[in-house]
């Protein structure tokens, strides 16, 4: 882990001249696949199944950007990556894109020099807490051992949380998702705090899900989204527009089962017909091929069926649509026309 | 009139550069130079440029902007408002903190375990072998977090010490908690305190040492000074008359009336630990992060150290305990005597490196969530900010001369107790 972090940076210093204006796109056609960073295991966001295979939310995300460019949503390299390597594997070129629940902030977006592209999941840093401390609100935490995933935007919010509120707490830094979820366990901390779709999916993998409870403070906003670096954004309007495609094919009814027959012949939708190629040429806008929004949806599906097979309410994680709602349907989901 | 010819002048050729042996090494290590010095300047302008093509500058103003990041075990005063370079201050002290016991543990140990190997009694032979095998062919990491892993699942979380009937209860006549997060031990309180020093004002390095804790060194040390002019004494009044006086009494004393005067007058007293809310308040909390990193990195080098403790007492022949049981000394003394003192000189220089190699595994911290300086600037700090390069170099930095400090500390005490040859 360590290594790799301060691999990363000797390459950011200089070894690979990847980094910078080199067109990512070429990169990646030429080596014939995607290397997507992803999170080293969150259920229901980006884990490895049964049979080896990741899926997620956010590996659906790498999943279609693939189908996209490459025609073949398989041909994807993920990149397990901890909260404190990510942005150096970005940085570096270890990595074409992040899709790994990562805080859209002003920092990362100004001083780190990346792009995000959009949001693929608003979200706020929420606490759970064992039922059988009768905790009912955050701010009774006074004196909690509370544990955090160390190098990222929750242990930031976490000290604003505390300090604003006078309240006294003590940080667990840990390195990933799996190890809190076992000190959380064990009794080593009270508190385990993430993101509130991340508390959801690390509840649903534990024996008794329905001993613990996620408290109704939501102390920060988190918008979740992929990134790329900055410097080549011809890459970054694909990744954007690859995202946008499967928002925008859910508000217009486009499903992986559908597209087929719509993008056979022009409809009556031009903004459906633009995004599937049957009319226009954004395509050939991107430098892709005119069916690569079809492709998009085929093989992943639109953003609605992303979500719930995924993340759910049929799923065991069973998080809502809540602000991730289509904003026909009062969310904050809003894809710029294809036009 | 003889004429004296010289031989002819071997003219310089070219050529000779390689074929002549005066000058070949030259030519060779001119080459290597030449092409070391090209390989650096690679380096660096392929750094300058990729930085220039990302759109990043280097500069260490980033140090004194606000952490914003909270840090469990802090030696000194900080809170999240305070700068980055005080949060890497504070890592420091705990990597410092961690290294001193460990190697502190570790030669305990390690000399222990290191002569126990060369025991005759078969059992304590083979029991220590197994150890020193033990802990020297698995990874220190695995170590470190297999301690971790141990006490976080068997000891009890502070929830089951509550209640009217808990699971758990505090141990030595309820002083002392152990839990699953860390032991709360007793800590020593004054309540007619002398307060404390502050050093180096509003600086980030700023620190408070407490004038209590000075005091009892003082009187300590001037007690040992004591028992010494006591001993010196005794020794005198032996070579003088041929026989030694009774001193056991006043050495007691001098060690032990001055220090009992001052805790009194310190008004010294015991804090216990008690439940309240989530978590024990009050004593001192060792946390298990700690307690894993010190006692992994400890057991794991004592290992090698063991090996140096024999290899030093196999390097002293035989014939030298023969000579000394001849003399009348018993096994015991003839360790303590005669071959340990000869064996230090074989110890000592290996014995830095596991020292600096003890301080350097101690950036493994982070395994178990211990704030040492690789969390804190090339950890939290780094992400935060993301100057890779400038964290990634003065954490380099800060280990260079931390290691070169224990290096040069050992070496100055290798020279005192080397052989000195006429």
């Amino acid at each position: 882990m360590k290594k790799s972090v301060f691999l990363g940076a000797l390459t950011v210093a200089g070894l690979a001249a990847t980094a910078g204006a080199a067109a990512t796109l070429d990169d990646v056609k030429a080596r014939g696949k995607l290397n997507c960073g992803v999170a080293t295991g969150v259920p229901g966001f980006a884990a490895p199944n049964a049979s080896g295979e990741w899926e997620g939310f956010d590996v659906a995300v790498c999943r279609g950007v693939a189908a996209a460019v490459l025609g073949d949503p398989t041909a994807v390299e993920f990149v397990p990556t901890t909260g404190k390597t990510r942005f150096t594997a970005l940085a570096s070129g270890e990595i074409d894109m992040l899709a790994r629940n990562t805080t859209w902030t002003f920092s990362r977006d100004v001083d780190l020099k990346f792009t995000f592209v959009g949001v693929n999941y608003y979200d706020g840093q929420g606490f759970m807490v064992p039922k059988e401390l009768g905790v009912s609100s955050a701010k009774e935490l006074d004196g909690a051992t509370v544990c955090i995933q160390t190098g990222t935007t929750t242990e930031l919010n976490l000290a604003d949380f505390f300090r604003v509120n006078n309240i006294s707490y003590e940080p667990v830094p840990i390195e990933t998702n799996a190890e809190a979820q076992q000190q959380y366990l064990a009794g080593a901390c009270d508190v385990y705090t993430t993101d509130a779709s991340g508390l959801a999916a690390t509840r649903s993998t534990f024996e008794n899900a329905a001993d613990h409870v996620i408290l109704p403070e939501i102390i920060s906003k988190e918008p979740l989204g992929p990134l790329v670096r900055h410097g080549d954004d011809e890459w970054g309007d694909i990744v954007r527009w690859s995202l946008n495609a499967m928002i925008a094919a859910e508000e217009y009814g486009v499903t992986s089962a559908n597209v087929g027959e719509m993008s056979a012949a022009a409809g009556d939708n031009p903004e459906v017909n633009r995004l599937l190629g049957t009319e226009g040429n954004l395509g050939e806008m991107l430098g892709l091929d005119a069916g690569w929004a079809k492709m998009v949806i085929e093989s992943v599906g639109n953003y609605g069926e992303v979500f719930e097979s995924n993340i759910g309410s049929a799923t065991p994680i069973g998080l809502s649509r809540g602000l991730n709602a289509q904003w026909t349907e009062g969310g904050l989901l809003y894809a710029p026309p294809f036009r | 009139m003889a004429t004296v010819t010289d031989p002819p002048k071997a003219e310089f050729r070219l050529s000779m550069l390689i074929y002549d042996t005066r000058y070949r090494s030259m030519t060779i290590q001119v080459v290597a130079l030449i092409g070391f010095l090209l390989l650096v300047g690679f380096l660096i302008s392929n750094t300058v440029q990729n930085l220039a093509t990302s759109g990043k500058t280097v500069g260490f103003g980033f140090l004194t902007e606000p952490a914003g990041y909270d840090i469990n075990q802090v030696l000194i005063e900080y809170n999240n408002q305070n700068s980055h370079l005080r949060a890497a201050f504070v890592g420091l002290l705990n990597t410092l903190l961690v290294a001193v016991l460990g190697c502190i543990t570790a030669t305990v140990i390690g000399v222990i375990i290191g002569v126990l190997r060369l025991s005759p009694n078969w059992l304590i032979a083979r029991l220590t072998t197994v150890y020193v095998e033990m802990f020297r062919n698995v990874p220190v990491l695995l170590w470190i977090v297999f301690a971790m892993a141990i006490l976080i699942e068997t000891l009890p979380a502070p929830r089951a010490f509550r209640g009217d009937d808990p699971e758990a209860t505090m141990k030595i006549f309820d002083t002392v908690a152990i839990t699953n997060r860390g032991v709360y031990v007793p800590e020593p309180l004054f309540s007619r305190s002398l307060g404390d020093i502050h050093l180096f004002g509003t600086s980030s390095m700023n620190f408070d040492i407490s004038l209590d804790l000075l005091l009892i060194i003082a009187v300590v040390v001037a007690s040992i000074f004591g028992v010494r002019a006591i001993k010196r004494n005794a020794d005198a009044t032996q070579e003088k008359t041929g026989k030694r006086p009774t001193t056991w009494y006043l050495t007691l004393g001098t060690l032990v009336v001055p220090l009992l005067v001052v805790l009194v007058a310190l008004g010294f007293h015991l804090g216990y630990p008690a439940l309240q809310g989530f978590n024990f308040q009050g004593g001192t909390y060792l946390r298990n992060s700690l307690i894993a990193l010190w006692l992994a990195l400890s057991l794991y080098t004592a290992a090698f150290i063991a090996e140096n403790v024999r290899a030093g007492i196999l390097a002293i022949s035989a014939g030298q305990t023969e000579a000394a049981g001849a003399l009348g000394l018993r096994p015991n003394r003839i360790m303590r005597l005669v071959v340990l003192p000869q064996a230090l000189r074989v110890i000592i220089p290996p014995l830095i490196s596991q020292y600096l190699n003890l301080t350097k595994n101690s950036s493994l911290a982070i395994a178990v969530g211990y704030m040492d300086i690789t969390g804190t600037l090339m950890g939290i700090t780094l992400n935060q900010t993301g100057k890779e390069l400038e964290t990634l170099l003065l954490g380099m930095l800060i280990y260079l001369i931390i290691s070169l400090s224990i290096s040069a500390l050992m070496n100055w005490y290798n020279n005192r107790v080397k052989l000195v040859e006429r």
